[in-house]
C-alpha cells in the first residue's frame, strides 16, 4: 500500500515535471489541471514545475487573497501592479528587495500585485506578456538582460499601460516606460574609493575581489578602483572575479596569503566575498579591521555585514539601495493624480558607512 | 629485461595510473616555475589556534568536499551508468536545513541545538532526496542526468524554502571547526573528514559486497537479476549513499562561512565531482570503479584550480583551463590511447624474441 | 601464390598477456570454396579470423590476396572490406535500432546512405533475391535472430567479397534457414566466391565444405580435403586424442539410488509467467536428468525462466522437496536451492568486465549475504577449484571473462551455479557455440552429477544431445506442453512426430 501512494506520488511529480520541462504553449493548457490535481500530495512537484511563480508568490497570492476582498469591498478599486522581478533566492539584497515590494504594494495600500520571478529575459518577457493579457494597470520590470524589451514594451504602451524600470536599466527608448528607479553604481564606487584616499593609508596594497563580470554592480565597483590605481599609484596585489561568491573569494584570498605576498586592503564588491575574504584572513590570523593591518570594505548593506563594521572587524561597507518600492510608488501616485514626474530617470539616495561612526540605529534602519 | 618492459606497460594500463600521472605532472609544473608552491608555514590564527597554512594545505582543504562528493559519484556512476548533477542543489538543501536546525528559520546568533543533531537532519534530508532520485532512476527508469535534473533546477528554491528566504548567520567559533581548524590541531578539519568517510567507504567495500553488487549490476544488469541480485534497490543504494555524501559537504561548506547563499554555494560543484570519478579512469558508461582513484582525482582538479589561482588566473576563466587540462587527461585515459602508450613502451619486445 | 588462391596466410603469430593464440599458422583458401576452419574453444580460430579482418592486428606472418603483387596490409576492418574481405560474427553485429536496408548500408560510404529510397529498393532486392523474409525500411530489431544473422549475411554478400567469412553463423538457426543458406552458399561457391566457415556442427560440415583446415592450441594440425576425413578422425583431430564413443556415455553413468531417490524435488501445477507462456505442470525427482525440447520459440525456455522466477510469475503453485514455496524472483528459487545457467550467455550469463573469479563466486556470494564476503583466500580457493575442475582455459582467474572464449566463459558460468551446491539444477541451451570436446564434457557432468544425487533439467537445439543425457522429455509446442516422453519412447522419431504433432494436419 505504502508502496503504492509512494509511486502515485512520483508519477504524478514526473508529469508534472515533463510538463514543466515541455515549457510550449500547447502544454500550458495542460499544466493548470495537473497542478490542481497534484497539489496536496506533492508540494515539491510545484516547486518544480512552477518556475516562473517561484514559492514565495504562491504563498503571497495566497496569503494576501483573502485580506484582499475585504480591502477591496469598501475601496472599491484596487491598482493593478504586475511586478516582474530576478529570483529573490538570488542575493540578499534582492531578498530585500522583493520583500519591501511586497509590503509596499499590498492590498491594505491600495494595491493588486503580481509576481513573476525569473532569471531568464525570455521567462521574464513571457510573464510581462501575460500581465498585459491580464490588463495591470502597471508593469514594474526588473529586467534580467537589457536587450530584448522593445516589442513587448511597445505591447504595454499600446495597451495603456505604465511601465516602470527599477534597479535595472534597460536598451530602450524613453518613450516606452514612465520612469526608471536606479543605483548609481559608480558612484557608489566613488564615494567608496573617496572614503579609501581619506584613510590616508602610506601605502596602498589591495585585494579586488570582483563581482561577476559585466555586471551593472560590478563595472561601477571596479571603474573607480582602477581610475585610482591609474592616478593614485595604487598597488592591486591581485584583482580577479569571485563571482559573488563567498567561497570563491575565500580562496582568492587564500592563494594571496600562501603567496606571502603583502596587502592591506580587501576591497570586495559585496558582502558575502568580503566576508569569504575575512575567513580567509582569520585563519592565516591577519587582524583586520579599525586600527588592524587590514582594512576591509563591502557593499549592499546587510544587516549582518553592518553588524561587523559596529563590531569593527570591517571598516567600510557601501549601500546598494533595494527600497525602491517607496520611489516607485511616488511614481504611481503622481500618473494617478496627472502630475508630471520630471526626469525620468531617478537616482535613489546612497550612503557609505564608516566603521568608526556607524550606529546600531543605522545597523537597523539601512541593514537588509 | 623482458619483465621490466613488461611492468611500465602493465602500469600504463592500470587505472590509477591516470590521476597519478596527473597529478605528478601538476607537482612538477609547479616545482619548475615556483618551488615556493611547496612552503607550508606555521602559525596561529585569529582564535589563536595552531594552523599549518601553504598551497598544499589549501589542495588538502578545498579539495576535500570534491574528494567526499567523489565517493557517492562513483557508486552512482558504477551502478547506474549515470550521474547525479544535482548534488550542488541538494548541497543547498542539507546546508539549509543545519542551519534552520541550529538556529532556527531566519534567526541568527549562537547555536540553540548541537551540531551533531542538525548534521543528522541534514543527513536524514539528503538520504531522502538521493532517495527519490533512486527512485526515479531504478524504478522509474529515467536516465540519470535528466532524474536528478528535478532536483537540479528546484533544490535551491527548496533551500531558500526551508529558511524563508532569510539568510541564517551562526555566530558561535565552535561552528567553525568542520570547514576550519580544530583548536590545538593545526591540519584543515576537511581533512580528517575526508579519511573519516574514506576509512567508511574502505570498510565498506571491503567487509560487505557493495563492490561486487554494484559493479555486477552496472556491467549487466539482467545477468545480475538472475544471479540473485536485486539491480533496482543496488542502484537506489547508491544514490542514497551520495546523500550522506551530500550531507557531509553541506556540513564544511555551512561551516565554513557559517552562513549560506542559496544560489551560489556549491555552485557547478556537481561537474567537478563527475570530472573526479572521470579523472581517477572510471568508466562513465558503468560497471568497474576503482574509489581510491577517484578519491585522487578530486584532489588533482583541487591542485589543478589551486595552481590556476596561484597564477592569478581569473576565476570566471578557470572553467576554460580547466576543460583543456581535462580533455587532454580524459584522452589520455581512452583505453585506446593507453593501448598505444603501453605498446609504445614494449615495441622493442618481438624483435628480442626473433633472435632468442 | 598458388594459381587458385584468393587468400594465403602464412606463418601468422598473434599473443596476448599471458597468451599464445596464434604460432605460425597457415591458411590457403581457394576460389569457389567452402572451407571449414575447426578447432576447439580457444584452438585459434576466432583470432585466426580477427587477425584477417584486421580486428587484431597479427604480431608477425604475411598475408596474400589474389590480385596483389606484395603482402597485403590489413590493420582495421575497413582494410579487410577494401580488400573484399567480409564477415558474418556469430553474435550479431548490427544496430537493432536501424531499419534492415540502413544495416545493409551503413558504414560503407558510398553515399547510398543519402538517398533514401534507392537504398530501401536495392536493398528489398537483395532481401527477395536471398529469399530473406524482412522488409526494408522494417527495423532490425523486430527480426528473429535467424533473420537478422540473414541481414547480415546479405550485407556481407552484397558487397562483392572475394572472401567470405562465417563465423558460427547457424547457431541460432532452425533447419529450415539452415538449408537456405546453405543454398545461398552454394551460389557464392560458384560465382567464384571463397568462404570460410567456422562451425561447431560437424553435420554441416560434411554436408557443405570442401575442405577442413583444423586448429589446436593455437597451431595449425592439417589441412585436409573432405573426402580424406571422417568424422571420428575430424574430431580426434580437435581433440588430440581418439574420440570416446558418444552414443555411449549415458550407459556409462551411475544411476542415483542414494537416500531420497524416487522423491520430487521440485513440482509445478498451473505455472504461468508473464511472457507468455500457457500454464503448465512440471515435476523433477531427486537423481532425474529430463528436459524440455521443442523447436526455437516454443517455449522451453520461458518454462525453466518461470521455475527460477527470472520472468514474473502471474500463477500456478510450486512445491520444493514437497513444500509449498513462493518463488517471486531468482533469489528466492536460489535458496530454495535451484540454480539456473540461462540461454544467452552474453545478455543473461556473464557479468563481462568482471574477473572469471568474481563471475565464479557471484551467486554463492549473493546466496550467503550482502554483509558476509568471501575472504580474499576463500575467492581463490573457489575460483581456481571451479576452473581446474571444469577445465577452463584462461590466463588467470583475474582475467575479465569477455575475453574468454564461448565455451570457456559458458564453464565459468556453469562453475558459478556449481558452486551454490544446487540440488536442482537447470541447464538451458549450456552447449551451443561450444566445441564437441566441451559438449561432451558437459554432458558427462550433468550425468554425473545426476548419480550423485542432483536433479537436472537439460534444454538442447540438438536432439540427440537430449536423447543421450535425458530420462524424460517434456515436448513443448506453441507455448505449451503437448506431451511429455520417457523410457522407449525416447527416440528421434518420437520427438519429431510430437512436435509436430497435429501441425500436420492444420497445415
Amino acid at each position: 500500500m505504502k508502496k503504492k501512494i509512494l509511486s502515485l506520488m512520483l508519477a504524478s511529480t514526473m508529469v508534472v515535471g515533463l510538463v514543466g520541462c515541455g515549457g510550449s504553449d500547447e502544454s500550458a493548457s495542460t499544466s493548470a489541471p495537473a497542478d490542481t490535481a497534484t497539489e496536496a500530495p506533492a508540494p515539491a512537484a510545484d516547486d518544480a514545475a512552477a518556475e516562473e511563480e517561484a514559492p514565495a508568490a504562491d504563498d503571497a497570492a495566497a496569503e494576501e487573497e483573502a485580506p484582499a476582498d475585504d480591502a477591496a469591498a469598501p475601496s472599491g478599486d484596487l491598482i493593478k501592479v504586475g511586478i516582474i522581478n530576478n529570483d529573490p533566492n538570488e542575493s540578499g539584497y534582492r531578498t530585500a528587495n522583493d520583500r519591501d515590494l511586497k509590503e509596499h504594494f499590498s492590498a491594505e495600500n491600495g494595491y493588486d500585485a503580481s509576481f513573476a520571478y525569473s532569471l531568464k529575459n525570455d521567462e521574464q518577457i513571457t510573464a510581462a506578456q501575460k500581465f498585459i493579457a491580464d490588463g495591470v494597470d502597471y508593469l514594474l520590470l526588473s529586467a534580467a538582460d537589457t536587450a530584448g524589451w522593445d516589442s513587448v514594451l511597445q505591447d504595454a504602451k499600446d495597451a495603456g499601460i505604465e511601465v516602470i524600470l527599477f534597479d535595472r536599466t534597460i536598451d530602450a527608448s524613453e518613450d516606452l516606460y514612465a520612469a526608471s528607479i536606479v543605483s548609481d553604481m559608480e558612484k557608489e564606487g566613488e564615494t567608496a574609493v573617496n572614503w579609501l584616499k581619506d584613510q590616508g593609508l602610506s601605502e596602498y596594497n589591495i585585494i579586488h575581489i570582483q563581482g561577476v563580470m559585466g555586471s551593472a554592480a560590478q563595472k561601477g565597483r571596479s571603474g573607480a578602483v582602477d581610475a585610482a590605481v591609474a592616478s593614485d599609484g595604487w598597488n592591486l596585489v591581485v584583482q580577479q572575479t569571485a563571482e559573488w561568491n563567498a567561497e570563491k573569494a575565500q580562496q582568492i584570498v587564500q592563494s594571496v596569503i600562501d603567496a606571502g605576498t603583502p596587502f592591506n586592503v580587501i576591497y570586495a564588491e559585496n558582502d558575502d566575498m568580503a566576508k569569504g575574504a575575512v575567513a580567509a584572513l582569520d585563519k592565516a590570523n591577519i587582524s583586520h579591521g579599525v586600527g588592524k593591518d587590514v582594512i576591509v570594505m563591502g557593499f549592499d548593506c546587510n544587516k549582518w555585514a553592518l553588524q561587523e563594521l559596529l563590531d569593527q572587524n570591517w571598516n567600510y561597507d557601501g549601500q546598494c539601495n533595494p527600497f525602491q518600492a517607496s520611489y516607485i510608488e511616488d511614481v504611481i501616485k503622481k500618473l494617478e493624480a496627472g502630475e508630471d514626474i520630471g526626469e525620468k530617470t531617478i537616482i535613489m539616495d546612497e550612503k557609505g558607512f564608516d566603521a568608526t561612526t556607524i550606529t546600531a540605529d543605522d545597523v537597523e534602519s539601512y541593514g537588509i | 629485461m623482458r619483465s621490466k618492459s613488461f611492468s611500465i606497460a602493465d602500469l600504463v594500463r592500470k587505472q590509477i595510473f591516470i590521476p597519478i600521472a596527473a597529478l605528478l605532472l601538476l607537482a612538477l609544473f609547479n616545482l619548475i616555475a615556483d618551488p615556493s608552491f611547496y612552503k607550508i608555514s606555521f602559525g596561529y590564527n585569529s582564535a589563536g589556534n595552531p594552523v599549518l597554512t601553504g598551497y598544499l594545505m589549501t589542495i588538502l582543504d578545498y579539495g576535500s568536499e570534491v574528494a567526499i562528493l567523489a565517493i557517492g559519484m562513483t557508486l552512482v556512476t558504477a551502478a547506474s551508468g549515470g550521474q547525479d548533477i544535482s548534488v550542488g542543489a541538494a548541497i543547498a538543501i542539507a546546508g539549509s536545513v543545519i542551519l534552520r536546525v541550529l538556529v532556527g528559520r531566519g534567526g541568527s546568533g549562537p547555536m540553540q541545538r548541537p551540531v551533531i543533531l542538525a548534521f543528522l537532519v541534514a543527513v536524514l534530508v539528503a538520504m531522502i532526496f538521493g532517495a527519490f532520485n533512486g527512485v526515479l532512476v531504478a524504478w522509474f527508469r529515467i536516465q540519470p542526468m535528466v532524474a536528478t535534473l528535478i532536483l537540479y533546477t528546484a533544490g535551491r528554491s527548496i533551500a531558500a524554502w526551508i529558511n524563508n528566504n532569510e539568510l541564517p548567520i551562526v555566530t558561535d567559533e565552535s561552528f567553525t571547526y568542520f570547514g576550519g581548524f580544530i583548536p590545538g590541531i593545526p591540519i584543515p578539519t576537511p581533512f580528517f573528514i575526508v579519511i573519516i568517510c574514506g576509512i567508511l567507504i574502505f570498510c565498506a567495500l571491503k567487509f560487505t559486497n557493495l563492490r561486487l553488487y554494484t559493479q555486477a549490476v552496472g556491467i549487466n544488469e539482467s545477468s545480475s537479476r538472475l544471479n540473485g541480485l536485486n539491480p533496482e534497490f543496488i542502484k537506489f543504494l547508491s544514490f542514497v549513499i551520495l546523500g550522506v555524501c551530500v550531507a557531509v559537504v553541506a556540513l564544511i561548506k555551512v561551516s565554513r562561512i557559517s552562513t549560506i547563499n542559496y544560489s551560489v554555494i556549491a555552485k557547478d560543484i556537481e561537474m567537478d565531482a563527475i570530472l573526479a570519478v572521470a579523472l581517477g579512469g572510471n568508466a562513465l558508461g558503468g560497471g568497474k570503479f576503482n574509489m581510491t582513484a577517484s578519491i585522487l582525482g578530486a584532489y588533482v582538479i583541487q591542485f589543478l584550480t589551486t595552481t590556476l589561482y596561484k597564477f592569478n588566473v581569473s576565476a570566471d576563466a578557470l572553467p576554460a583551463y580547466k576543460a583543456v587540462v581535462i580533455i587532454a587527461l580524459v584522452v589520455l585515459s581512452a583505453p585506446t590511447v593507453r593501448e598505444k602508450i603501453s605498446s609504445l613502451t614494449k615495441k622493442s619486445r618481438p624483435a628480442v624474441k626473433g633472435v632468442s | 601464390m598458388k594459381e587458385k588462391s584468393v587468400l594465403e596466410m602464412r606463418g601468422i603469430y598473434k599473443s596476448f598477456p599471458g597468451v599464445r593464440a596464434l604460432q605460425d599458422v597457415d591458411f590457403t583458401l581457394c576460389e569457389g570454396e567452402v572451407h571449414a576452419l575447426m578447432g576447439e574453444n580457444g584452438a585459434g580460430k576466432s583470432t585466426l579470423i580477427k587477425v584477417l579482418t584486421g580486428v587484431y592486428e597479427k604480431d608477425g606472418g604475411e598475408i596474400f590476396i589474389k590480385g596483389m603483387d606484395q603482402a597485403a596490409v590489413i590493420r582495421s576492418p575497413q582494410d579487410a572490406q577494401r580488400l573484399g574481405i567480409s564477415t558474418v560474427y556469430q553474435e550479431i553485429t548490427l544496430c537493432p535500432n536501424l531499419s534492415v536496408a540502413e544495416n545493409m548500408y551503413i558504414g560503407r560510404g558510398s553515399g547510398q546512405t543519402q538517398n533514401w529510397k534507392k537504398m530501401n529498393a536495392d536493398a528489398n532486392k537483395i532481401l527477395r533475391a536471398l529469399d530473406i523474409p524482412a522488409e526494408a525500411t522494417q527495423q532490425l530489431s523486430t527480426c528473429s535472430i535467424a533473420i537478422q544473422q540473414m541481414v547480415a549475411i546479405a550485407r556481407a554478400v552484397d558487397m562483392d567479397c572475394k572472401v567470405l567469412i562465417l563465423d558460427e553463423p547457424t547457431s541460432s538457426l532452425d533447419d529450415n534457414e539452415v538449408a537456405k543458406l546453405f543454398g545461398l552458399m552454394r551460389d557464392l561457391r560458384k560465382r567464384g566466391v571463397g568462404i570460410i566457415f567456422v562451425t561447431h556442427f560437424l553435420d554441416q560440415v560434411y554436408e557443405i565444405c570442401d575442405k577442413i583446415t583444423v586448429l589446436r592450441d593455437g597451431k595449425l594440425v592439417g589441412e585436409y580435403v573432405i573426402e580424406d576425413l571422417p568424422r571420428v578422425q575430424l574430431v580426434s583431430k580437435m581433440l588430440g586424442k581418439e574420440l570416446d564413443d558418444m552414443s555411449d556415455i549415458k550407459s556409462e553413468a551411475q544411476e542415483y539410488h542414494g537416500p531420497g531417490a524416487n522423491s520430487y524435488v521440485f513440482e509445478a501445477s498451473g505455472l504461468q509467467s508473464n511472457a507468455g507462456i500457457k500454464p503448465f505442470d512440471f515435476y523433477i525427482k531427486r537423481g532425474e536428468v529430463n528436459g524440455f525440447t521443442g523447436l526455437l520459440g516454443s517455449g522451453r525456455s520461458e518454462c525453466v525462466r518461470a521455475i527460477f522466477g527470472a520472468d514474473r510469475v502471474i500463477g500456478g503453485t510450486v512445491r520444493k522437496d514437497g513444500k509449498e514455496v513462493k518463488i517471486k524472483a531468482p533469489i528466492d528459487a536460489m535458496k530454495q536451492g535451484i540454480a539456473y545457467l540461462p540461454e544467452d550467455r552474453k545478455i543473461d550469463g556473464i557479468i563481462g568486465d568482471l574477473s572469471v573469479r568474481d563471475n565464479i563466486i557471484l551467486a554463492a556470494q549473493v546466496l550467503k549475504g550482502f554483509f558476509k564476503p568471501f575472504s580474499k583466500a576463500e575467492a581463490e580457493k573457489f575460483a581456481d577449484e571451479y576452473i581446474k575442475l571444469l577445465e577452463v582455459k584462461t590466463a588467470s582467474a583475474d582475467t575479465p571473462i569477455k575475453s574468454l572464449s564461448g565455451g570457456n566463459q559458458q564453464k565459468v558460468i556453469l562453475g558459478r551455479w556449481l558452486l551454490t551446491h544446487p540440488d536442482y539444477l537447470i541447464l538451458d541451451e549450456p552447449t551451443r557455440g561450444i566445441d564437441v570436446g566441451t559438449k561432451i564434457e558437459i554432458q558427462k557432468l550433468v550425468l554425473k552429477l545426476a548419480s550423485e544425487g542432483m536433479s537436472v533439467t537439460f534444454i538442447s537445439s540438438e536432439t540427440d544431445e537430449m536423447l543421450r543425457t535425458c530420462s524424460r522429455l517434456v515436448v513443448m509446442r506453441d507455448r505449451k506442453v503437448v506431451g511429455e516422453l520417457s523410457g522407449d519412447e525416447l527416440t528421434q522419431n518420437m520427438i519429431m512426430s510430437t512436435i509436430a504433432g497435429g501441425e500436420t494436419d492444420n497445415a
